[in-house]
């Protein structure tokens, strides 16, 4: 065979090549007319929360939180703090605000203990470092984890600087008391975080540590001007964790008056 | 060829053991498996109707299953409209397993069969709450 009629077959079979290839993939597609966000879909560009501490006086406060949405998401109670699985939890003045250090604090602020969570932040550094985007950044500024993706690096963890993010070092069902049927549990060598609800809000519905705040939680919009986080915003003096690292945390944190418990 | 005999019979003999699984089968097709659909949900159904057609369902589903993951984790859309403009959520618990709550007669019973393991059951979990 000499060279020109070598290159034609090569050219020939190169393209027949390539249109059977696409006729196999043509029977890989759904049939779905549509596929959509449902219109009950709560709608946000900046999703954020403004926590008020005085709400959070006694265990019980941050008790019931952190079960309403520990049990709603089958985050399993593992005991062992090196092991632990945390999504919301608490934390004193010192290790929540470290950069606001002080020898002279108030003996009130020493006792006063802090909700922490996942910041959600603006630009979350966790998104930076994921070598599979398996952590990404929604559209509505939520954090969000797709666990299917996770390879368990812990890269994020390490860059997380709000300590938000738990690596499940082995199959965390047995730690699960009642599983939640309605959401997936995490499989060993994964790293999971707090969502925001993100799978209630696409449903319509509000997060559950707010719904279980009592008020010392509120949840909104921070891009709409017109929204309660705005409002309990600009009637506030706020405060947020770690902002001198330029991540943009969405949660704010208010010392409202009257120092009641919710 | 030296030890001409003995080297073809080795040979025999190893084409025997080798094939040995297929010729002790042989004619003994194993039976497909039967779909159990007998839950309650689908029993209460007077148009026993899958999302798109059974056919479509047997041969796509995994597909669609993956297609459904990524628009509602990274799109946050959860709404599928079906060919036959019914909307449905997608997930696989809220859906799927609501009305196929017998996992184990139904995903299981093929998946055994064919020998595939999906390890969508190491996190979603079945109604009954004990996913496998």
């Amino acid at each position: 065979m000499d060279r020109r009629s070598f290159l034609k077959l090569l050219a020939v079979t190169g393209v027949g090549g390539v249109a059977v290839f696409e006729g196999i993939n043509q029977f890989g597609a759904t049939e779905a007319a549509e596929i959509k966000k449902s219109s009950k879909a709560l709608q946000g560009k900046h999703w954020g929360m403004v926590i008020d501490v005085s709400k959070f006086q006694n265990a019980e406060d941050f008790k019931r939180i952190a079960k309403a949405c520990h049990t709603y998401h089958n985050v399993p109670d593992i005991g062992d703090p090196k092991q632990e699985i945390k999504w919301i939890w608490q934390d004193d003045f010192e290790h929540t605000f470290a950069e606001l250090e002080s020898s002279y604090l108030s003996e009130k602020i020493k006792q006063q203990q802090f909700p922490v969570l996942c910041n959600h932040c603006e630009s979350p550094a966790c998104v930076r470092v994921c070598p599979t985007k398996a952590t990404f950044k929604r559209d509505d500024g939520i954090v969000a984890m797709d666990y299917h993706r996770c390879i368990g690096c812990r890269f994020c963890m390490a860059a997380c600087p709000f300590g938000a993010r738990s690596f499940n070092f082995f199959d965390p069902r047995p730690y699960i008391k009642e599983i939640n049927p309605e959401i997936p549990t995490r499989t060993k060598g994964v790293v999971e975080k707090c969502t925001f609800c993100v799978e209630r809000l696409d449903k319509g519905l509000r997060p559950l540590c707010e719904e279980a705040s009592h008020g010392g939680i509120v949840f909104g919009d921070l891009d709409d001007p017109n929204s309660e986080v705005r409002k309990v915003l600009g009637e506030n003096f706020s405060i947020r964790r770690k902002v001198e690292l330029g991540t943009g945390p969405s949660i704010y944190y208010i010392f409202g008056g009257g120092g009641q418990s919710a | 060829m030296y030890n001409g005999g003995k080297v073809v019979a080795a040979l025999v003999v190893f084409a025997v053991i080798i094939t040995s699984p297929f010729l002790i089968n042989i004619g003994k097709a194993v039976e497909a498996p039967q779909l159990s659909l007998n839950t309650p949900v689908i029993n209460q159904m007077s148009d026993k109707k899958c999302v798109e057609s059974a056919e479509f369902m047997r041969t796509e589903h995994m597909q669609m299953l993956n297609d459904w993951r990524d628009q509602v984790v990274r799109n946050g859309e959860t709404v599928y409209v079906s060919s036959s403009e019914q909307e449905f959520e997608m997930s696989l618990e809220n859906s799927c397993l609501k009305c196929h709550s017998n996992k184990q007669e139904f995903c299981d019973s093929c998946h055994t069969y064919a020998q595939v393991d999906p390890y969508c059951w190491d996190c979603h979990t079945d109604t009954k709450g004990a996913g496998q």
